[in-house]
């Protein structure tokens, strides 16, 4: 559902927001809203909603996948203010307000993909992709961190992420790559990749929460 | 699946968070990192009326580093612990431990005081701040208290925590000097509970001979199982360590059952191996002397 067809919302003035010392009732929907993607995106839902399916059902963004629901896969993963979360482990009413960035709000303005994406595309570091979004948006949060892995680095770094088809070895070779690229750039892995036109013709700017 | 439904409370302040405890009582649940509530209630194995949530809480997210101990407040992310610089200076065992939990990504949610509450008997930090001799501090509307490190683990997954109480922060003493420790695990995916765990921490003397020595071994009881080590250790030298002793003693003092994971028997043979290389590497850390990991 979207944000629209919540008319059974209470919210009518702050004091409705989720974070308000008030409790919402379970049944109660409160708005959620999120800068999602450079964009701000906002839904009405009730406390019990994961952030994962706030992102898939309530905004429609179905890149982010759900494997198991309790943290294991890592399939859920995204960015909250840049850092690599399982969305099915936080609560959407938890969040409000905060920053989002899923696997659509990486490539370029013009679809360039994100070195990370890129490096996945070289090194078959994916088959049938249901693991990949995960995978790509703990790696940006990794490589922030570390920006300059060894191999064992970065099995380390990617083992909270499981992948049943490719047994992992591109994975890894993808990392690696993007590492260098993006050490060569200077670019912030988790942000928006600045597409071809990295000389300032096209901002990184907000283009779309899809 | 998802979470059963539940009513959803976050105070702005501490006394907000204490006040909403009493009031629910029972029905209601501390919400940290929600990186095991939350998979309990989306397997439907916790079903709360209502979630006091902390994270729009002012404050309960110090880090406090003095002469005597380091103190780690509610809303502190196991990630953020880890990376203090001054922490590791302070209580070395805190680093040596968080490394091995869960995984990066969960880190960055998951509490260090959440990780104790929820009392999992494979968890790192319950026996990290039992060998220490640290407590936790609780608090409630009319009152507060502390519990030591090792009375407050009952049983698996209920630590000496009522309903209506708030752990406010765990608070792990410095070691003395001359003290070294270490952590070592097992586990089939490196960020997933240890298939079996020991922390060791050694004292030595000024002559570099053995004075005190303990382990605390995860994974294979309810809770952590400390084993004391200074009768079959006292007086060794740091070179030449003869721990066949200590690690008869360690594989005796624990009975862990078969499960899906590993047999019984196989979990007492590992936790003897990372015992002898825990001590071994503790003694080496009180030396000063440089380790490989
Ligand atoms: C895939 C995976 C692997 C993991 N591996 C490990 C591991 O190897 N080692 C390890 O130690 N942990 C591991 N964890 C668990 C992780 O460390 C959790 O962060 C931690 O156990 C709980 O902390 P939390 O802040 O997320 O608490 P929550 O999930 O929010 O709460 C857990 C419980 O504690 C209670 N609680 C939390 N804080 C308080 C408080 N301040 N006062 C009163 N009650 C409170 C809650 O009511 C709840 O019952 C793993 C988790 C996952 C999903
Ligand atoms: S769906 Fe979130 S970790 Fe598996
Ligand atoms: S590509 Fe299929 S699960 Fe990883």
């Amino acid at each position: 559902m979207s944000a629209t067809d919540a008319t059974t919302s209470a919210r009518t003035a702050t004091s409705d927001r989720p974070g308000a010392s008030g409790a919402v009732g379970p049944y109660d929907r409160v708005e959620v809203e999120l800068t999602v993607n450079g964009v701000p995106r906002a839904a009405f839902v009730p406390p019990r909603r994961l952030l994962s399916d706030f992102i898939r059902h309530d905004l429609e963004l179905t890149g982010t996948h759900v494997g198991c629901e309790h943290g294991v896969c890592g399939a859920c993963t995204v960015l909250l203010d840049g850092q690599p979360i399982r969305s099915c482990l936080a609560l959407a009413v938890a969040v409000d307000g905060r920053e989002l960035t899923t696997i659509e709000g990486l490539a370029g303005p013009d679809g360039e993909l994100h070195p990370v994406q890129q490096g996945f595309q070289d090194h078959h570091g994916l088959q049938c992709g249901f693991c990949t979004p995960g995978f790509v948006l703990s790696a940006c949060g990794f490589l922030a961190e570390d920006p300059d892995p060894d191999e064992d680095t970065i099995r380390e770094g990617m083992a909270g992420n499981l992948c049943r088809c490719t047994g992992y070895a591109g994975i890894l070779q993808a990392v690696k790559q993007a590492a260098g690229v993006l050490r060569e750039t200077g670019a912030d892995p988790c942000a928006r990749h600045a597409g071809r036109a990295a000389d300032g013709a096209v901002a990184a700017g907000p283009e779309s929460g899809r | 699946m998802k979470p059963p439904p539940f009513a959803y409370h976050a105070p702005r302040t501490v006394d907000g968070v204490l006040a909403a405890l009493a009031e629910l009582g029972d029905e209601g649940k501390v919400l940290a990192g929600g990186q095991s509530l939350v998979p309990m209630l989306n397997m439907r194995l916790a079903q709360p009326e209502a979630l006091v949530d902390l994270s729009r809480v002012d404050g309960l997210d110090a880090i406090e580093v003095t002469d005597t101990h380091v103190r780690v407040e509610a809303r502190v992310t196991h990630e953020r612990l880890r990376r203090d610089p001054r922490v590791t200076p302070a209580v070395p065992l805190l680093r040596q431990a968080l490394d091995w939990v869960a995984h990066p990504v969960i880190r960055n949610r998951g509490t260090s005081v959440g990780s104790i509450v929820h009392a999992d008997p494979a968890a790192e930090l319950p026996a990290v701040l039992g060998l220490l001799g640290g407590h936790m501090e609780l608090r409630r509307v009319d009152g507060s208290r502390e519990v030591a490190g090792r009375d407050y683990l009952l049983s698996p997954l209920d630590s000496d925590t009522a309903p209506e109480e708030l752990a406010v922060a765990a608070v792990f003493p410095r070691p003395s000097a001359h003290t070294g420790s270490s952590f070592l695990e097992l586990a089939r995916r490196h960020g997933d509970y240890a298939l079996a765990g020991v922390g060791a921490v050694v004292r030595l003397d000024e002559d570099r001979r053995l004075v005190s020595a303990e382990v605390a071994c995860i994974g294979v009881g309810g809770v952590p199982v400390y084993v004391g080590l200074t009768e079959a250790l006292r007086g060794q030298p740091h070179d030449a360590l003869d721990l066949a002793d200590a690690v008869g003693l360690v594989r005796a003092a624990i009975d862990p059952s078969d499960d899906i994971h590993a047999t019984g028997a196989y979990r007492t043979h590992l936790t003897g191996v990372l015992a002898e290389r825990a001590l071994t590497q503790a003694t080496a850390h009180a030396t000063h002397e440089e380790i490989a990991a």
